[in-house]
């Protein structure tokens, strides 16, 4: 009875808890906008002068519906009334000397604009970029995808080892990859401004506390109940939605950047591949949290006690070793690694109250890949999700990305349904 | 707005097109679900089977007959490509399999590489009339002396046919589960191995349940594109099978009358949460977002505290304390 309460104090509470929501933004304030800039690179650095005098046109239905011309600070703004389908079209003739649009067939951009919308529109200005060779472009493509199976890597690992430990699929593991980034962003560039290395510290610590509370508030309990593990699986797909929501009441919709991350720096040319240095430190920390967690699991007690629930539970409860405990110490060491994935995809992308949802699938390709359960499958699952996903936009368009991930899954689902590092069982 | 215009408004709902399509899709995810055991995660793929099988066929000039026996088949054919491979499996590779077809299947229909089938993202329209031409029903609004509970014939019209097919469904859901062949799902539910040394060949039991949800879902597809005369991605995102689930759960799964009983409750509660925000001066982005977070925590509090949900037995519940 009292937990019931206490749900509905909760819901309460965050109704209460976000007033005045209303006036701000009513209908009737829709409108578009933006800052023209021009891109120059100069060895590695990018320098973005605004362009004024250019004219840009918001069409309704084929009808013209507003226009502006860019003032000497690049900026522009287009007022619309009401919600609808827009279509925003710079007028290249307008374009000063020199200015081209980086891709010459985009001229005009689509929206679907909801009441009381602002959408930023950006138009890609600059040098239309000398097209690399095929060599250079999947080198490239290579290094982004290896930085993108790490950090997958590094959000699946817990996944895999919660499974592992309590035959749980957890859903709302995304929503703690959304909590790190959201709690970086916060420290970072919102509230107290700690540079992003002490702001991303207290994120993980963040992750980390929310994922035991998610196992002592909630799981254990279920597990104690004898609650079945589909039911466990579907009030993890509950408490994910839910957390989800929250976050788009507290955060707002819009992807937010990080404060440091604004500041350019000169590429590092390694053989064919560029990288800009923050990569490679990515790569470096993600490197180091994985190689952390195997040392972990290999040399400790704790880490030997996890590897044997996940092979044998009863031979492990029945040896002393105390599940409840080895479980929450999953949980809490899942949510920091989760939650520092957030952070790295804040950095290499921007935090985004959605951001983890948009990731679960990767995640769940990658820990499904590996062998459901075990440490080292999800990473190296992991890293072939980003690198087939990355790899893959040099045939096809972006949008097939996930399709392929998913390709692959299924590919070894039929296969060797076990994972690449999963031992084989009966299945079915 | 007064409370009782608020009450008006949220029984429309709870009759109306939302909750009838809600219902019929509900009917096909409580045969995977609530009687097999199946969790399908992907539910709403069928539904964009049977939306835009029709919506296809009749953009490029084929008739209304056609395009739901296409999107029908079509949800079919969806169910054979997500159950073959996993139900040999354990149950979360059904739940990450499916999950993520539906996912790859939004994103596809989306896409600009398919437009000239889709449309992408601004999505098909104007496939309805065929539909519509065919209502009997003569012009006028009908329903109780209370204005906001009218319908107009057209709504009437897909009204009556969309009941009529949950009606038809639950009819069938209720005599295949009283049969030997329902007999044998549930006990694949309850204990597949005790099934399986039976002689029973569950692979091929899982495998029916699942196209015979999947067609029905698609059958909810259609209604639900006829109800706006227009289909787009947007309408075909994982929240909305996470909804069916909260619907089974909360009429209760495994039993006849859950989809229906589940799907009106539902869509009473949300319209009522709905108008009250608004009424008090809420946006809509927010009420939205908050409607998501009711149904979030809906989904876990059902779980854990009445997994057999309204009316369910407890002992055929395939979810709580087991």
């Amino acid at each position: 009875m009292t937990r019931r309460l206490l749900a509905a104090a909760f819901v309460l509470l965050v109704l209460w808890w976000h007033p005045g929501a209303a006036g701000a933004q009513g209908a009737g304030s829709e409108r578009f906008q933006g800052t023209l800039r021009n891109e120059v690179v100069r060895d590695g650095v990018t320098e973005r002068p605004p362009v004024g005098g250019v004219t840009i046109t918001v069409e309704r239905d084929g009808t013209e519906v507003g226009r502006a011309v860019t003032g000497a600070d690049g900026k522009w703004q287009v007022p619309v009334e009401g919600p609808g389908h827009y279509r925003v079209t710079i007028d290249r003739a307008t374009l000063p000397e020199g200015v081209g649009l980086r891709d010459p067939n985009t001229t005009s951009l689509e929206f679907d604009v909801n009441p009381g919308d602002v959408k930023g529109v950006v138009f890609a200005l600059g040098a239309q970029a000398a097209t690399p060779s095929a060599v250079e472009q999947l080198s490239s493509l290579f290094a982004s995808g290896l930085v993108y199976g790490l950090e997958i890597a590094m959000c699946s690992v817990g996944l895999s080892l919660i499974f592992g430990v309590s035959r749980l699929l957890n859903f709302a593991l995304g929503e703690l990859v959304s909590l790190g980034a959201i709690v970086a962003w916060y420290l970072n560039t919102a509230g107290p401004r700690l540079t992003l290395v002490l702001a991303g510290a207290v994120a993980v610590l963040a992750g980390g506390v929310t994922g035991g509370a998610l196992d002592v508030g909630l799981f254990r309990k279920l597990r104690k109940r004898g609650v079945g593990v589909v039911s466990m699986m579907v009030v993890s797909i509950g408490v994910s939605v839910a957390l989800r929501h929250l976050y788009l009441i507290v955060f707002e919709g819009s992807p937010r950047a990080y404060r440091q991350y604004a500041v350019q720096s000169r590429l590092v040319h390694l053989g064919p591949v560029s990288l800009p240095p923050k990569q490679l430190w990515l790569m470096a920390i993600a490197l180091m949290a994985l190689v952390g967690t195997g040392l972990l699991l290999n040399r400790t007690r704790i880490g030997t006690a996890i590897r044997a629930l996940s092979d044998e539970p009863d031979l492990a409860e029945s040896s002393g070793i105390d599940a409840d405990r080895v479980i929450a110490v999953v949980f809490v060491l899942a949510g920091a690694l989760a939650a520092l994935g957030g952070v790295m995809f804040g950095v290499t992308e921007a935090a985004q109250w959605d951001l983890g949802y948009g990731l679960i699938l990767p995640m769940f390709a990658a820990v499904v890949l590996g062998g459901l359960g075990t440490a080292y499958g999800a990473m190296l699952g992991g890293l072939v999700v980003g690198l087939v996903q990355e790899l893959s936009t040099f045939w096809f368009p972006t949008d097939f990305k996930l399709a392929f991930a998913l390709g692959a899954l299924a590919i070894i689902l039929v296969t060797r349904p076990e994972g690449l590092l999963g031992v084989r069982e009966r299945f079915g | 707005m007064s409370l009782g215009k608020i009450l008006e408004e949220s029984t429309r709902t709870a009759v109306g097109i939302q909750a009838a399509s809600y219902a019929l899709a509900c009917v096909g995810l409580n045969v995977q679900f609530g009687f097999t055991g199946l969790v399908n995660l992907g539910h709403v793929a069928s539904l964009l089977m049977g939306a835009y099988g029709t919506a296809i066929v009749v953009d490029k000039g084929g008739p209304l007959w056609l395009g739901v026996v296409v999107g029908l088949l079509a949800s079919v054919v969806l169910a054979l490509v997500m159950g073959l491979p996993t139900l040999r499996l354990r149950a979360d590779y059904l739940a990450i399999v499916t999950l993520s077809v539906a996912e790859i299947l939004r994103i596809m229909v989306g896409t600009r590489s398919f437009r000239g089938l889709t449309n992408g993202q601004q999505g098909i329209q104007g496939f309805a009339d065929g539909f519509f031409e065919l209502n009997p029903i003569p012009r006028g609004r009908y329903g109780p002396p209370l204005d906001g509970l009218k319908f107009d014939e057209r709504q009437l019209w897909l009204l009556l046919v969309c009941w009529s097919l949950v009606a038809l469904t639950s009819l069938l859901v209720f005599a295949a589960m009283r049969s030997p062949w329902g007999r044998v799902l549930r006990a694949v539910r309850e204990d597949e191995d005790a099934a399986k040394s039976l002689g029973k060949n569950v692979f091929a039991y899982k495998l029916q349940a699942l196209v015979l949800g999947s067609v029905i879902g698609a059958l909810a597809g259609v209604m639900l594109a006829f109800d706006r005369s227009f289909v787009e991605p947007k309408g075909f995102e994982s929240a909305v099978t996470f909804i069916f689930l909260v619907i089974v759960i909360l009429g209760g799964a495994g039993t006849v009358k859950g989809p229906w009983v589940g799907a009106m409750v539902y869509w009473f509660v949300f319209q009522f949460t709905d108008s009250f925000l608004r009424d008090v001066g809420w946006v809509d982005a927010d009420v939205a977002a908050i409607r998501r977070l009711l149904a979030g925590v809906m989904l876990a509090s059902l779980v854990i505290f009445r997994p057999q949900g309204l009316f369910g037995d407890r002992k055929e519940s395939l979810i709580g304390e087991r």
